[in-house]
């Protein structure tokens, strides 16, 4: 049903013409979007393209061929497809973790400094911290000179990109962790508390099981959000070893020459798998975290 | 008298509580502290600071190691290079830059173009079409709306560099040449307009969403006594909708307008600031390119923060102006739990 359109004086005609128009307006928006995919899903098997007619060596539409994927047996997509993942997993755990423990604080504890932490919070949500990339190098290499920790979270390994993802990705996981906890009655954690359950086995036993939607909702974000990450891994990371799938395939189509699109396009749609994956099964997951992010913020 | 009773219980439990509780609460909000310190605040700070020095690939060190702290760094086995502290001359420099004014004005077209055509523009119109028509079909656009998001920013870009290439492979070429266009190579002739379609299409589906969902909660008895009364859809649309859904256009309008002066992704990507000579070079891709990206290998650190911190301290008021403007105060409520 349309929401604010239909009465049950609107004459049939002038309505379904006014809709209909609505409907090719939208699949208007919609054309170069889908053609951007229909382009990526034809070069990935054909030759080479035209527009979007594939064509053979002669440049005779055809010239469909498997020969694209040849990349999946290279051990180096391999590594950085690896990396892509580490970056993922780490931004799932890393921002659900520090997000929910401090979501829990903010929504349930009265502690000096807790208005001061909640603006904070959404101060941090709103500031572009791309801005900061410049002074987050140097950062990166202090952590790098600390004997141990440098090795992993350093400038130029995939930790320390996972872990900037991480923390730029944080004021947004808080605010999304406070709405769920806020949502949840406490009767139940009450009882416990009074029982004298410590705050922290009531954080894990009692509060998090309730909330595993909304986790699951802020992995799939942050996973999303990590396996596609391009310009942070490409500032902090030299060299394919410790590149990820975007810088990769950014690499492959500015530093080869002529540049092989249709094995490009192979290598885009090879990363693209998860991410429609789940687009097909958490779309309605997805378009609430990308506004709900901010509903708290309104 | 029982209540008298019950308050002076919650009364001795807060009494107790406090200091336990800020150790607890400590303990939780550990992880967060520690990461926020090191990549927000001491970042900022940090960029401030190299701002104010000479530090580049020539002068190479570490940025602290100014002045007097310069031989401790030595004692240290600190690399200190020759940093010097240069007070505002780096900002001196930026205004007396030769594309200084050019690159103000791309940041100026890019931001406000983009915001208007796309990113609150299309954004409102794509939330009116959509929740005007059969609800699960305006979902389904909506969910299409939001794939150049959750694309990866290099695929993304892709497929444009391919839509806007020259003949005989761009795209758009194909589409134009029934119609009697001649074959061009779109991005190096129009690249401002990729640049803004390519980030419109991104940011439009931010304003779509929050937009439909304010839409759709507006009470159906509004519209229905507009029609009853003969309204028109563009009267229902400017006299009812619109100004019902203020808030969020203003939040959106705001919101947008900090992301885009600050976001310069798909640029790098599409253009990387050309064709020719700043082109479609903006503010903060010119911080980037100055202090991370130099193609003679010349980092000049400073220079690009002085370029970065004006950002940042726009970045920092407009966000001040979003906790005044959208009510903070009604988004803080007591937690409940600690007076159990």
């Amino acid at each position: 049903m349309a929401v604010w359109v239909e009465t049950e004086r609107a004459s049939g005609l002038s309505r379904r013409v006014r809709s209909s128009l609505a409907y090719v307006l939208l699949v208007i928006s919609v054309v170069p979007i889908l053609v951007g995919y229909a382009w990526l899903l034809i070069a990935t098997f054909s030759y080479r393209t035209e527009g979007l007619l594939p064509k053979d060596a002669e440049g005779n539409v055809g010239g469909w061929t498997l020969a694209n994927w040849a990349f999946v047996t290279d051990p180096l997509i391999w590594r950085v497809t690896l990396n892509s993942l580490l970056i993922a997993l780490a931004m799932v755990v890393g921002v659900g973790l520090a997000s929910s423990l401090a979501g829990y604080a903010l929504s349930r504890m009265n502690f000096a400094g807790r208005r001061g932490v909640l603006s904070m919070t959404l101060i941090l949500h709103a500031f572009p911290s791309v801005t900061l990339l410049i002074s987050i190098f140097f950062v990166l290499q202090a952590i790098s000179a600390l004997p141990g920790i440098g090795d992993i979270f350093g400038y130029n390994t995939v930790g320390g990109v996972a872990l900037v993802m991480v923390s730029l990705d944080l004021p947004l996981g808080i605010w999304l962790m406070k709405g769920f906890f806020d949502n949840i009655s406490w009767d139940m954690e009450r009882a416990a508390l009074i029982d004298g359950a410590s705050r922290f086995r009531v954080w894990w036993e009692i509060i998090m099981p309730q909330i595993r939607p909304g986790l699951a909702a802020l992995a799939v974000f942050t996973f999303l959000t990590g396996w596609s990450a391009y310009l942070i891994p490409a500032t902090f990371t030299i060299g394919t070893k410790v590149s990820n799938l975007p810088v990769y395939i950014n690499y492959l189509m500015s530093e080869t020459s002529p540049t092989n699109w249709n094995q490009i396009a192979a290598v885009g749609l090879f990363q693209m798998i998860p991410i429609l994956v789940f687009f097909f099964f958490t779309q309605e997951k997805l378009l609430n975290i990308y506004s709900g992010g901010t509903k708290g913020g309104v | 008298m029982e209540a008298v009773v019950q308050e002076q219980a919650v009364e001795a439990v807060a009494r107790r509580r406090p200091a336990r509780v800020s150790l607890e609460a400590f303990t939780f909000m550990s992880p967060t502290m520690l990461l926020v310190t090191l990549f927000f605040f001491v970042p900022v700070l940090l960029l401030l600071w190299i701002s104010l020095t000479n530090l580049s690939s020539n002068t190479f060190g570490n940025p602290l190691c100014v002045g007097g702290a310069r031989e401790v760094c030595e004692a240290l086995g600190i690399r200190a290079g020759g940093v010097e502290f240069v007070g505002l001359s780096n900002y001196r420099r930026l205004f007396a830059d030769r594309f200084f004014p050019k690159i103000l004005r791309n940041t100026l077209f890019y931001v406000f173009s983009t915001l208007a055509l796309f990113n609150v523009g299309l954004a409102l119109v794509l939330a009116l079409l959509t929740t005007h028509i059969e609800r699960r079909v305006g979902f389904l656009f909506r969910a299409i709306w939001l794939l150049p998001r959750i694309t990866p920013s290099v695929i993304y870009i892709m497929m444009w560099k391919r839509i806007a290439a020259d003949a005989p492979f761009g795209i758009l070429n194909q589409f134009l040449m029934p119609v009697g266009v001649e074959p061009r190579f779109w991005l190096k002739e129009a690249p401002w307009l990729f640049v803004i379609v390519t980030n419109g299409f991104v940011g439009a589906s931010f304003g779509m969403l929050i937009f439909s969902s304010a839409i759709e909660s507006i009470p159906r008895d509004y519209i229905m006594a507009a029609k009853v009364d003969g309204a028109t859809t563009l009267q229902i649309i400017r006299t009812i909708i619109i100004p019902l859904i203020k808030w969020p256009l203003l939040f959106v309008t705001t919101y947008q307008t900090l992301s885009l002066l600050a976001s310069f992704e798909y640029i790098l990507l599409l253009t990387n600031g050309g064709p020719g000579l700043y082109r479609t070079e903006v503010w903060s891709l010119t911080a980037y390119h100055r202090a991370l990206q130099t193609y003679f290998g010349n980092n000049q650190w400073g220079y690009g923060a002085a370029w970065g911190f004006v950002l940042v301290v726009i970045g920092i008021i407009f966000s001040v102006i979003y906790l005044r403007v959208f009510r903070f105060n009604e988004l803080v409520q007591e937690p409940k739990i600690d007076a159990l």
